[in-house]
């Protein structure tokens, strides 16, 4: 996990605090933890706060676990993909931004129980070409790949997840995405897919979602989200910068 | 028990552009017509806070229910075909307006090539230019017969456009609206591509460039260019959708009703006539018969073939004797295409679903093919459709998927990446076709369709050679890195590719090798017609919209023909 020189990462916590790491694990410390970025920039996701119509941020956070009931495995969870959108000197990296949270509750919601995909037996394992055969949701996949990302940490380095090292942490998401770790009714490899693309989709999207805080990924991205017309700019030679824009403001 | 309806004039199973032209004609002719519509009723109201590129374009917010029906997938007859589960290689419509909602707008004409492939390939290379495997059909219309259909589907689309095109067909009119904007990303690609002795011109878009009054009265708005187009509603009404322009039309003659949640699962038959349909009010789980004089299937290209299959109206297609017509031809397309890494910032988040550059130069027979191992080809385009930030990571060759190196390059790159992008033709083969399948189905009970589909040789050959082409148009266009497309292998259901299947329900001149004759109405039934990307015997090297709607306005009057004087329209 990368060091952030304004804030604090989790391990600079750990040291300054001087918890032993063992008597977080499990506990609720590490789970607020995931959300300490996010609070000390003062702003709430969810609200969009930044969007210049819907006036102050919001003091109240609303923001809360829907899916998992167990903060171990959230917290697996928010280590893992921040290893795979990692805080640097452009900004946040996903627990900044709220990923782990947008991942719970899609999780909760319709993607998490594929409320939307054919869902009908007979399932057999089928080729790469056919694409998703699992008989389980991806809230159950999501559930298992947390619990056996921590088991491989425990089998490999005789540690929790969370307490590993960065490059350790790399070496087992590494091992799932190169098929190289057993799970239950679907593969590692696919996990790994949904786990990235779902990184990728909190990071990015709109912040009514609960992850891209403040919109940041925008802001790192120069995407300027909901505007309502590029008409005046489109033939501009030039690049033109913009204060991105959530769709909350439009609810007014 | 199901209900018996009274009798209508014209029935049609979905309303999309098909549908929603054939029930404007038909109406504004007289008949009664009922659309079915399995989806719910929308409008641009329903856009206002479209902009949302998480629920519309990664959760497929307007598209087909899966869980309700999918379709199952093979590469090849030897492997077990499986339910596609989540949507992915192509985005299937459901709702008022079907996919004409959340299309792009890049509307094209086939070129008159398409028409006669058959005879002009064999007349030019000899027989033996593709193998037997390849199920080569003229498509019994030419592109003149067809023309007046296609200038009429222009019309009501108030087409933007420019007559540029050294390679298009003759045009008994100009484009109804002037071209969109040329933005500095498009006169790069112009710039290069004239260097190279091309001939680029602006794509015909249906984001019309001005405000548009069409002749049935109905307008269309301008453009804004926000950029989220493809996959999403426009909340301006810019973007010409069934409707916004053929459905009000309809509605407004007070001969069309249309009813929603309406799930059709069987077309009747007595004799050599249809009588009309079968549905189940997904609300209430009531069956329903709509009798009618005429049936028209507008379901899309899956659906058309799954309801003649499960009705029994035609002979299924068989690949080991190449038998039977229902289900064959089906096709597809490829995508030759280069990334160019730039320097420079660009304001690539800014554009519209149809706005672009186009050559045609590298399309069709417009070259030369007596040294190349395959037939047609196809149009290369800058596409400046707006790029979302969750899908569109760009990073350099040999960069790593996620982590650090991932984040830096793929943010660095977002605003100074372009792609050059070809719509490639794909040329119908004996193993690939639609069946139904024998052990999945729908959530009505009915069979899901199976698709049995790979690229062939003359699609691999076409790529490789258009993907050199799309990278030195790269190259001339002064990209700091060039990265060409992969070479293709086998067809892959999972990443988007394109929502322009064709085949399966083939029109043609004889009913030996067609399902339909050239007014789309069934050789087994002339009281029922089948209209959609389906009619076509081979896929171009376009976007199909253009030619679909010319099809519907052609089995639109072959229906009200019918109408008066019964009988076989050929
Ligand atoms: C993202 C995207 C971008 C595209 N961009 C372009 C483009 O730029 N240019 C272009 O030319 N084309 C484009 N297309 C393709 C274009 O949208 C289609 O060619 C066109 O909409 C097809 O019209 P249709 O009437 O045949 O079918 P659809 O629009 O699919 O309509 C069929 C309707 O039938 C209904 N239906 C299906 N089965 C049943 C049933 N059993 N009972 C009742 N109703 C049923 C469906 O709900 C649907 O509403 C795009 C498609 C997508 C998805
Ligand atoms: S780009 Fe134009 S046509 Fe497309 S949604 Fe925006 S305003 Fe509508």
């Amino acid at each position: 996990m990368a060091v952030d020189k304004k804030g604090l990462s989790r391990r600079d916590f750990l040291k300054t605090t001087g918890i032993a790491t063992g008597a977080l694990v499990g506990g609720g410390l590490i789970g607020g933890l995931v959300g300490y970025n996010v609070q000390k920039e003062g702003q709430v996701a969810g609200t969009g706060g930044h969007n210049g119509v819907g006036g102050e941020p919001a003091a109240v956070n609303n923001r809360g676990l829907m899916f998992f009931t167990n903060m171990a495995e959230f917290n697996v969870l928010a280590q893992a993909v921040e290893r795979i959108f990692p805080e640097d000197d452009l900004g946040p990296g996903a627990i900044g931004l709220g990923v782990p949270y947008f991942i719970d509750n899609q999780l909760a919601g319709n993607y998490g129980s594929n409320v939307k995909e054919y869902m009908q037996g007979p399932f057999f394992a089928g080729e790469s070409t056919q694409g998703y055969q699992s008989r389980l949701t991806r809230g159950e996949i999501f559930r298992q790949g947390m619990v056996r990302m921590d088991e491989e940490a425990k089998i490999r380095f005789e540690k929790n997840f969370v307490d590993l090292e960065g490059q350790q942490m790399d070496e087992i998401i590494t091992a799932f995405q190169k098929n190289e770790v057993d799970m239950k009714g679907v593969s590692s490899e696919f996990f790994f897919k949904l786990l990235r693309q779902a990184t990728l989709e909190g990071a990015y999207a709109d912040p009514i979602y609960n992850g891209n805080v403040n919109m940041d990924a925008w802001r790192m991205k120069e995407f300027p989200g909901n505007q309502m017309t590029y008409i005046a700019e489109i033939e501009n030679e030039k690049f033109v910068k913009y204060e991105p824009k959530s769709l909350s403001s439009m609810e007014h | 028990m199901a209900t018996t309806l009274d009798k209508v004039d014209v029935v049609t199973v979905g309303v999309g552009w098909t549908g929603g032209i054939i029930a404007a004609e038909c109406a504004k002719a007289g008949l009664k017509v009922v659309g079915l519509e399995r989806g719910k009723d929308r409008n641009t109201a329903d856009f206002l806070m479209v902009h949302d590129e998480y629920r519309y374009a990664m959760r497929y917010d307007l598209m087909q229910d899966l869980s309700k029906e999918t379709i199952t997938f093979r590469n090849h007859r030897k492997m077990r075909a499986l339910p596609m589960r989540q949507m992915g290689s192509f985005l299937l419509g459901e709702g008022l307006g079907g996919a004409g909602t959340h299309w792009n707008g890049q509307t094209w004409r086939f070129l008159p090539y398409d028409f006669e492939i058959k005879s002009m390939t064999d007349k030019k290379y000899g027989k033996n230019k593709l193998s037997a495997d390849y199920q080569l059909q003229d498509w019994g219309i030419t592109y003149d017969e067809l023309e007046p259909y296609f200038d009429k589907f222009e019309k009501t689309a108030g087409l933007s456009g420019e007559d540029k095109n050294p390679f298009g067909g003759k045009r008994s009119s100009p484009y109804p609206t002037p071209a969109m904007k040329k933005t500095p990303i498009l006169k790069k690609f112009e710039t290069a591509t004239s260097q190279l002795g091309y001939t680029p011109f602006m794509l015909p878009s249906a984001n019309l460039s001005e405000a548009y009054t069409n002749p049935d009265g109905e307008s269309i708005s301008a453009c804004q260019y926000c950029g989220f187009c493809e996959r999403f509603g426009c909340e301006y009404g810019a973007k010409t959708s069934p409707e916004i322009t053929v459905v009000p039309t309809a509605r407004k003659t007070g001969n069309f009703d249309v009813r929603f949640h309406a799930n059709v699962v069987e077309v009747m038959k007595q004799g050599n006539k249809v009588t009309g349909v079968k549905y189940i009010d997904t609300q209430t789980g009531e069956e329903y018969i709509q009798p009618a004089e005429v049936v028209a299937l507008t379901s899309y290209v899956m659906n058309n073939a799954k309801l003649l299959m499960v009705s029994g109206i035609g002979e299924q297609y068989n690949p080991e004797t190449q038998k039977g017509t229902l289900g064959k031809n089906y096709a597809y397309q490829v995508l030759p295409g280069t990334t160019g890494f730039f320097d420079e910032q660009m304001n690539v988040f800014m554009g519209a679903g149809s706005l672009g550059m186009t050559i045609d130069d590298l399309n069709g027979d417009n070259f030369d093919h007596s040294d190349l191992d395959f037939i047609h080809g196809g149009s290369i385009s800058m596409t400046q459709t707006g790029t979302r930030p969750i899908q569109t990571n760009p990073i350099p060759p040999d960069t790593p998927t996620w982590g650090a190196e991932f984040k830096k390059a793929s943010i660095y790159n977002y605003t100074r990446t372009l792609n050059v992008s070809t719509e490639g033709a794909s040329m119908p083969h004996k193993e690939n076709f639609m069946s139904l399948d024998p052990d999945y189905k729908d959530a009505y009970g009915v069979p899901l369709l199976q698709l049995t589909y790979n690229f062939t040789d003359q699609d691999r050959n076409l790529h490789k050679y258009l993907t050199a082409k799309t990278s030195d148009i790269m190259k001339e266009m002064g990209a700091k890195t060039v990265m060409a497309g992969s070479p293709i292998t086998n067809y892959d259901i999972v990443p988007y590719q394109t929502t322009h299947n064709t085949g399966g329900t083939i029109m043609g001149a004889s009913p030996d090798n067609s399902v339909v004759n050239n007014y789309l109405q069934h050789w087994n039934a002339d009281n029922l017609f089948v209209v959609g990307a389906g009619n076509f015997a081979h896929n171009s090297g376009y976007n199909p919209t253009g030619t679909v709607g010319a099809l519907a306005y052609r089995a639109a009057e072959g229906i009200i023909n019918y109408s008066k004087n019964g009988g076989s329209l050929v």
